[in-house]
């Protein structure tokens, strides 16, 4: 589903990905761990191109959107993106931050989309918020439409950065059991993530990056409990 | 030196007939600074060097040059130059336009450049094009940051206005003036002119301060 190809990535003379080839299959839950500072979040980024790609190859569904003539907003409708900070929009409703995108891209008739929207709303157990602006919201309600709002374009794959980073620790179940039960339902994701509880759970496959590359990956039982750099065990000795 | 009671009232026609003509040249003079103001504000953030330099040329020229300057400028150098004068009303309505757009250009900027950069990510990965994530996501949001320094510049300019008494536009300071070198009551008629800028700066000022407190609250 995803190839990605020698992806080299600098902002000005700051290399920040040294190339990293690696393939994440359909319904694959891949979770990208590391200090901060090693290239998860841009890695991440270049994969829905929110990030130009210095150089190499990403493949998503057959095409290389490194590839500047690839129309990127089309394909952006199919790879959706949960944000640290939420960016949520403070100027409309969460229903309306849910259905903005799919209605003024056409994605169907307004009373449908908020049906969509509602059913949604449910998945994340927010239902009642529907009408609500995001500043009366918890920052783990906040994500939770953040994931609502990525799901209403359909995506085929969904990108989270860091979804939990900045939540009370008391919030951050409640984001995860959403994470988890869309694992289940067969989602293709990838979550940089520091819950390393999460990634055992829940990921078919763990990334350890350091220092711009994917230094080691491997089922998360290879990687936590047989590690074979030692870089990756120092990382992991660290947060466990 | 005796104050002349009279004068006092018998100004206020003057000052009437002024007070439309400041109000109009505002109004319009204002209108055409938002226009410009918004193309230049865009300008200035434009991915394009070249864009960017000639938007920020334009707000340094405007912002570096004293309002009076501006006015002879355009009133008297530019007609010398090509041989052919234009209506002082029109000059004045160019003028209140050109300036304040360069100030409504900085106000355009800092709004939209206010709007956390996390709004456009945000926008652009559920697949917005760029114009349509301004429009829909950024615009609305910086248009409420900018609505107090918005108010601020149209006090500013309406008070500019007072300028083109130079170039013989009866605006209200003209007639002002006018009235004064009539009947020498220079205290009573300066004061009123004073009193009448403020009949609509100060309301203006009120209005302000109670859409900043409602945005705030929203």
């Amino acid at each position: 589903m995803i190839k990605v190809n020698e992806l080299h990535k600098s902002f000005g003379d700051n290399q920040v990905l040294k190339g990293i080839t690696t393939e994440i299959g359909a319904q694959e839950v891949v979770c990208v761990i590391g200090p901060s500072g090693s290239g998860k979040s841009t890695f991440l980024r270049c994969l829905n191109r929110l990030e130009d790609i210095t150089s190499g190859e990403v493949i998503i569904d057959g095409t290389n959107i490194a590839d500047k003539s690839v129309n990127i907003n089309r394909y952006r409708q199919d790879v959706g993106m949960v944000f640290q900070h939420f960016n949520l929009f403070p100027h409309k409703s969460v229903l309306e931050n849910i259905t903005l995108a799919p209605k003024k891209l056409g994605k169907g008739q307004k009373a449908e989309l908020n049906e969509k929207a509602m059913q949604l709303l449910d998945k994340v157990g927010l239902r009642e918020k529907a009408n609500a602006y995001p500043s009366s919201l918890s920052g783990g309600q906040k994500q939770r439409v953040a994931i609502a709002r990525a799901l209403a374009m359909n995506p085929k794959i969904m990108l989270f950065d860091e979804p939990t980073s900045a939540l009370d620790p008391e919030l951050v179940g409640d984001v995860l059991a959403v994470m988890k039960d869309l694992a289940n339902e067969g989602m293709t994701m990838v979550v940089v993530t520091h819950e390393m509880g999460f990634a055992k759970e829940v990921g078919d496959r763990v990334f350890f990056m350091d220092e711009g590359l994917v230094l080691e990956e491997g089922t998360p039982e290879e990687v936590f409990t047989h590690t074979k750099h030692e870089r990756t065990q120092a990382f992991l000795s660290k947060i466990l | 030196m005796v104050i002349n009671p009279q004068a006092f009232i018998d100004v206020i026609p003057f000052l009437i007939d002024g007070l439309w003509i400041t109000l109009y040249i505002t109004i319009f003079g204002v209108a055409i600074g938002c226009v410009i103001g918004t193309l230049f504000g865009l300008m200035s953030i434009s991915r394009f060097r070249v864009v960017r330099f000639i938007a920020v040329t334009y707000v340094e020229i405007v912002r570096g040059t004293p309002l009076l300057a501006q006015i002879f400028f355009i009133h008297l150098g530019i007609p010398a130059l090509i041989g052919h004068t234009f209506d002082p009303y029109i000059t004045g309505v160019a003028i209140i336009g050109i300036n304040s757009g360069a100030y409504i250009a900085e106000i355009v900027r800092g709004g939209v450049n206010s709007i956390d950069k996390g709004q456009m990510e945000a926008g652009r990965s559920l697949g917005l094009n760029s114009r349509q994530t301004m429009r829909y996501i950024i615009w609305p949001q910086a248009l409420k940051v900018m609505i107090p320094p918005f108010g601020n510049q149209f006090v500013i300019s309406l008070k500019d206005t007072s300028l083109l008494s130079s170039i013989a536009v009866a605006e209200l300071m003209y007639s002002g003036r006018q009235y004064m070198t009539i009947t020498f009551s220079a205290f009573e008629t300066m004061f009123m002119v004073c009193i009448f800028y403020l009949i609509i700066t100060i309301p203006a000022s009120l209005l302000l301060r109670y859409l900043e407190r409602r945005i705030d609250k929203s």
